[in-house]
């Protein structure tokens, strides 16, 4: 079967900077006259030339999503099961050799994580773990689903990258959605940030997604952690990724994720700067380019800036986000990574209200 | 004259039908219900929180209204027949709208799928108004499964550019005995009023009026047009001439 592995290897002799640098404002303005975009238009979108468009394209993405996703914004929190990690990223606090407290949630711990979440209204999880299938292995994270099925009413998960035989257990139990960031889709760049372990395989995390919505995986968010690489052509690379996905597994929802590379204990790496204004291009030009896939941003930014950003085409937020092990009810583990946006689920769900958008907490059954 | 809607054996004033997602407030509902006076909404079960301690959107949805759950998110017949069951067990009735899109880029109806789903259903005693392509072969295919109505759509999802399947359309209101209600892709009042004119029995509007900045002035007017366009159909639309007539006749020369 062909793969976006195969699918992507058709850009590898692309000039990027070339095509950005030469586009004109001419080239925009034909742009966002047409009714349906393609991938090149989308990616001249993203080049400087666009920033003289940017309100009207912004115009165009708000009134997109309100047709397609109306005036609702559907929120969800982070639970971390362990920070234990076999491998070597040089941009992620849990990296193996990062001296940072350790943990992992036992069965009563998940319990009492999830009542604690659950106090809080949310009712969709997304379960994380660092990538070590010696201490975190498959069987403990099917246990772990198993336990949250009681609490939440849709489950969502961003582990290490899993066999298909392995998404389609998990599917069978109810998990819905696969979040998985390829990081960033520059495969020299991947082997320089990923120093050793599992995760340095390039070719089986990015077909991993493949993978899930051929298991039937309700949904998928993909992204490049923006700031690894060219957060340009990562992200069109990423933006191609739920393309791919859309076009070749009709029946798996796509939706999209814009993180920024952020500090961490440990990290070593120098991030390629993205300024606001870029990524708030990236997230109307990708509305355009994609109408119906779902955006999410997280507590990696700014309240300030996501309550700028969520009616430009937002579709989902994670809140009182905690990135150690048992966050919410007894802290095991040190953190992932910092988090900005402190807003509890109350202080944002009001916020949402105030700019008349309605915060939605269930959306999914697990049936 | 009484002009009522009769579907699954019930019958209502109002050939409006609204719906309760994409509202910046579920709190609009209620207002939206009041002006429209619609008698039937849609909502989807995925949405219900029943364990909601403040209040759930059942809650805003006034309680002389039919309820029409639909199986919003179902890929397979086997997720739909389970989503009804779950809808009539958490109390919602025994009506169901049936939705089954298998593609997440066209949000297509799949036919097949909507008619095992309809003949399970029906035997089961739900009264069932499946959301189709206008297929002439679906239509009476569900006809025949014990479909209480059909659903077709008006245009594709999202396509914004008037009523795309009017002819489908046409011919299921011509050919199937069950009301065919218009689902999906009427943008403004005018094309409700358009389908009604042509004949059909109902409009389910629930993007229109939500996606409006004033969705409860929205929904009245599109309370007028469905009952406009139903009151042009039953009066019979006069001659609507195909070419224009001179005023004065263009070959009147020849008998001067």
């Amino acid at each position: 079967m062909s793969s976006f592995y195969n699918y992507l290897s058709n850009w590898d002799k692309f000039d990027y900077i070339k095509f950005l640098q030469s586009r004109t404002e001419i080239d925009i303005k034909q742009i966002l006259e047409k009714e349906k975009i393609n991938e090149l238009d989308f990616l001249a979108l993203l080049s400087s030339k666009s920033d003289l468009f940017l309100e009207q394209m912004a115009v165009k993405s708000s009134s997109i999503t309100k047709r397609e996703f109306g005036q609702t914004i559907l929120i969800f929190t982070p639970l971390y099961l362990s920070n234990f990690c076999s491998n070597g990223c040089t941009y992620c606090g849990f990296h193996k050799k990062n001296k940072i407290k350790r943990g992992k949630l036992t069965k009563k711990e998940i319990i009492d994580e999830a009542i604690k979440i659950r106090e809080l209204g949310i009712q969709h999880i997304l379960i994380l773990t660092g990538g070590d299938r010696i201490r975190s292995p498959f069987e403990y994270i099917r246990d772990s689903i198993i336990i949250m099925k009681q609490f939440f009413k849709s489950i969502s998960i961003e582990v290490y990258a899993l066999s298909e035989e392995e998404y389609l257990e998990l599917h069978r139990l109810g998990v819905d959605n696969l979040t998985l960031y390829q990081e960033t889709y520059n495969k020299s760049r991947y082997e320089e940030v990923h120093l050793y372990g599992e995760k340095r395989s390039y070719e089986y995390r990015l077909s991993a997604p493949e993978r899930a919505a051929k298991s039937g995986f309700r949904s998928v968010t993909l992204g490049a952690l923006l700031g690894l690489d060219n957060p340009v052509i990562d992200f069109f690379k990423a933006s191609l990724h739920t393309l791919y996905i859309r076009d070749n597994f009709p029946g798996t929802e796509v939706n999209i994720s814009l993180p920024r590379l952020r500090n961490s204990m440990g990290n070593s790496i120098k991030s390629i700067e993205l300024s606001d204004k870029d990524i708030t291009k990236f997230i109307i030009a990708y509305r355009l380019f994609i109408p119906r896939s779902g955006i999410s941003l997280s507590t990696r930014e700014s309240s300030k800036l996501r309550n700028n950003l969520l009616p430009l085409g937002i579709t989902k937020m994670s809140a009182q986000s905690k990135t150690t092990v048992g966050g919410h009810s007894e802290v095991k583990g040190d953190e992932q990574f910092e988090i900005s946006d402190k807003r509890s689920v109350k202080e944002l769900h009001r916020d949402l209200v105030s700019m008349s958008f309605q915060p939605v907490y269930k959306d999914w059954d697990i049936i | 004259m009484s002009d009522l809607f009769v579907v699954g054996e019930k019958k209502f004033n109002s050939r409006l039908l609204t719906g309760s997602g994409k509202y910046s407030r579920d709190s609009l509902i209620s207002e939206v219900c009041e002006s429209s006076k619609s008698e039937i909404i849609t909502l989807a079960l995925r949405r219900i929180d029943l364990n909601n301690p403040v209040k759930s959107l059942l809650d805003y949805i006034p309680k002389n209204m039919q309820l029409l759950p639909n199986t919003s998110g179902a890929r397979t017949w086997e997720e739909a027949v389970k989503i009804a069951r779950i809808a009539r067990d958490s109390g919602c009735g025994n009506w169901i709208k049936i939705e089954i899109i298998r593609d997440n880029k066209y949000l297509m109806p799949d036919g097949l799928e909507t008619i095992k789903a309809t003949e399970i259903l029906a035997k089961e005693g739900f009264i069932v108004l499946p959301y189709i392509n206008g297929d002439y072969y679906i239509g009476k295919s569900l006809e025949n499964a014990g479909a209480a109505a059909v659903m077709p759509l008006g245009s594709p999802i999202g396509s914004n550019r008037g009523i795309k399947c009017k002819e489908l359309i046409s011919i299921l209101i011509e050919t199937i005995k069950i009301p065919v209600i218009v689902d999906a892709g009427i943008g403004k009042p005018s094309d409700a009023a358009l389908v009604m004119e042509m004949g059909a029995d109902a409009c389910l509007i629930n993007s229109a009026i939500a996606s409006s900045p004033d969705p409860v002035l929205m929904a009245n007017a599109f309370a007028l047009a469905i009952e406009s366009g139903r009151k042009a159909y039953l009066a019979g639309l006069g001659h609507v001439k195909d070419l224009a007539q001179a005023s004065s006749p263009l070959t009147g020369f020849l008998y001067e």
